[in-house]
């Protein structure tokens, strides 16, 4: 089956997920991010290409960081942004998806960034869109957030050049974590010889393994001479049932904390996609300690979605 | 056609535009053809300012019908734009919608009190109300051919037609 995501000219046209993407065109992305990067230290942070384009923030589950990063990457390139947190609108009147969906498009949208708890819909809404509208998927359930995931890439690009040589770990609530899975897609894809994942096995999803990673229960083991470390946030409203006996023994077991850190390679990075548990996850001193790269994180977060937005939209 | 020698068309356009530079003249080349040639530019004329590269790629009118140009580079204005005295940089002046997204993007960095132009070659062909001040070597190509510039590994420049 072709991917959904490219056009008759393997060209991007949906971004719905990291998986089965080229690596040329994840490279593409993150060499078109750098001078979008460039715009937004300038005094005029806007640059004109997507001007009279309208983008509408779909945001089915809440948002912060995610949706205020696509709305001003958005008005950097000059396009008409409307944000919809839908969970407090026609839906909850009894307004179905696609019924959204086509009354938006009737106003003419361009492009939709879809957040939604359900695994799948913004690829359901991809299928559903006429041929001129583009869809970004900003996190659907447990599957895909593929924008985290490749400005996560173009965090460690800018701090370590090269993905060839590294060894990279994934610490923390894996399962939950649709992060964690366009992270390692990601990584995989360009050519990181040693992925690892750090958790404990209540918070692996089966089979991770098949995703061409090294597993590891004991933090201490699995920090050992890395370069990169990605925190993730602990998702506690997605837990049923006893996972974990509480946050502080994950804490324990699984925080990120300066002695722990200190198996890392000297020059380590340590990221974390936000929202932060502090002294669940990751200790503040972590968090707050030089190695960490978590509010540049956010800035490339702009400059990626940036990029993607033009690869779409143009042509 | 006779494809004329860059080498010599620079030190033309040297000599061209050393009356009209000072100390408060900054250069600006379009990347990549006129980023080398400002480069040389700069350097012979012994301009003070820091040389500015920009790649007018966000702000092209072709982005609708063509989508981005491939692999944009970041822009480089490394001084104040406002109030300076500004020449832009290109290697050949064909349509002049280049130098319209240039001029575009130069003002988001503020406003210059004057831009010029400086050229290599201009091969004619305009579309726009656009022309150099500085221009070594006019010459018609006809459309569909591509003339540009390239650089040796030693530094040397040449031009060179491609035909379409």
């Amino acid at each position: 089956m072709a991917n959904p995501q490219l056009n008759g000219h393997g060209e991007l046209h949906h971004l719905l997920t990291i998986e089965g993407l080229p690596r040329e065109i994840l490279v593409k992305i993150l060499d078109t991010a750098a001078p979008f990067a460039e715009v937004s230290e300038r005094e005029v942070k806007k640059v004109p290409l997507l001007r009279g384009k309208s983008v509408f923030n779909l945001f089915f589950e809440p948002s912060t960081r995610t949706r205020t990063t696509f709305e001003i990457a958005a008005k950097r390139l000059s396009a008409d942004v409307l944000n919809l947190n839908i969970s407090t609108s026609s839906q909850t009147k009894g307004e179905s998806l696609l019924d959204t969906i086509d009354n938006l498009s009737a106003m003419h949208a361009d492009m939709f960034v879809v957040r939604h708890a359900s695994s799948g819909a913004a690829h359901f809404i991809a299928q559903h869109v006429a041929p001129h509208i583009h869809v970004i998927n900003a996190g659907d359930g447990r599957h895909a957030h593929p924008t985290q995931g490749l400005l996560d890439m173009y965090t460690i690009r800018h701090y370590k050049k090269d993905f060839t040589n590294l060894v990279v770990a994934v610490v923390g609530d894996i399962l939950h974590s649709r992060v964690a899975r366009s992270q390692l897609h990601a990584l995989t894809t360009l050519g990181v010889p040693e992925v690892r994942v750090i958790a404990p096995k209540t918070l692996l999803p089966a089979e991770v393994e098949r995703m061409g990673v090294r597993v590891f229960h004991d933090m201490r083991e699995g920090l050992k001479d890395v370069d990169v470390v990605m925190t993730l946030r602990l998702q506690n409203e997605r837990m049923q049932g006893a996972l974990l006996p509480s946050p502080q023994e994950f804490f324990k077991f699984y925080g990120l904390t300066p002695d722990k850190l200190a198996l890392a390679r000297p020059g380590a990075i340590v990221m974390h996609p936000g929202p932060m548990n502090r002294g669940v996850e990751i200790d503040s001193a972590v968090a707050d300690g030089p190695h960490a790269v978590i509010l540049p994180q956010v800035t490339f977060g702009i400059a990626v979605r940036m990029a993607v937005m033009s690869m779409l939209a143009g042509g | 056609m006779q494809i004329p020698d860059a080498e010599q068309l620079l030190s033309t356009l040297v000599e061209q535009m050393r009356p009209h530079v000072d100390s408060e003249t900054a250069l600006v080349g379009i990347h990549t053809g006129g980023a080398w040639l400002a480069e040389r530019l700069h350097a012979e004329l012994g301009l003070t300012l820091p040389l500015g590269i920009i790649d007018p790629s966000f702000y092209r009118d072709d982005y609708a019908r063509r989508g981005l140009h491939a692999r944009p580079r970041p822009s480089n204005i490394p001084f104040e734009v406002k109030g300076c005295s500004i020449v832009i940089v290109d290697d050949v002046l064909y349509t002049g919608r280049t130098i319209r997204a240039a001029l575009n993007e130069l003002f988001d960095y503020g406003r210059p009190a004057r831009v010029d132009l400086a050229v290599l070659a201009d091969r004619g062909g305009r579309e726009l109300p656009i022309c150099a001040r500085y221009c070594a070597h006019t010459l018609m190509v006809e459309p569909g051919h591509n003339l540009q510039l390239e650089r040796e590994d030693d530094g040397r420049l040449s031009l060179r037609l491609i035909h379409g």
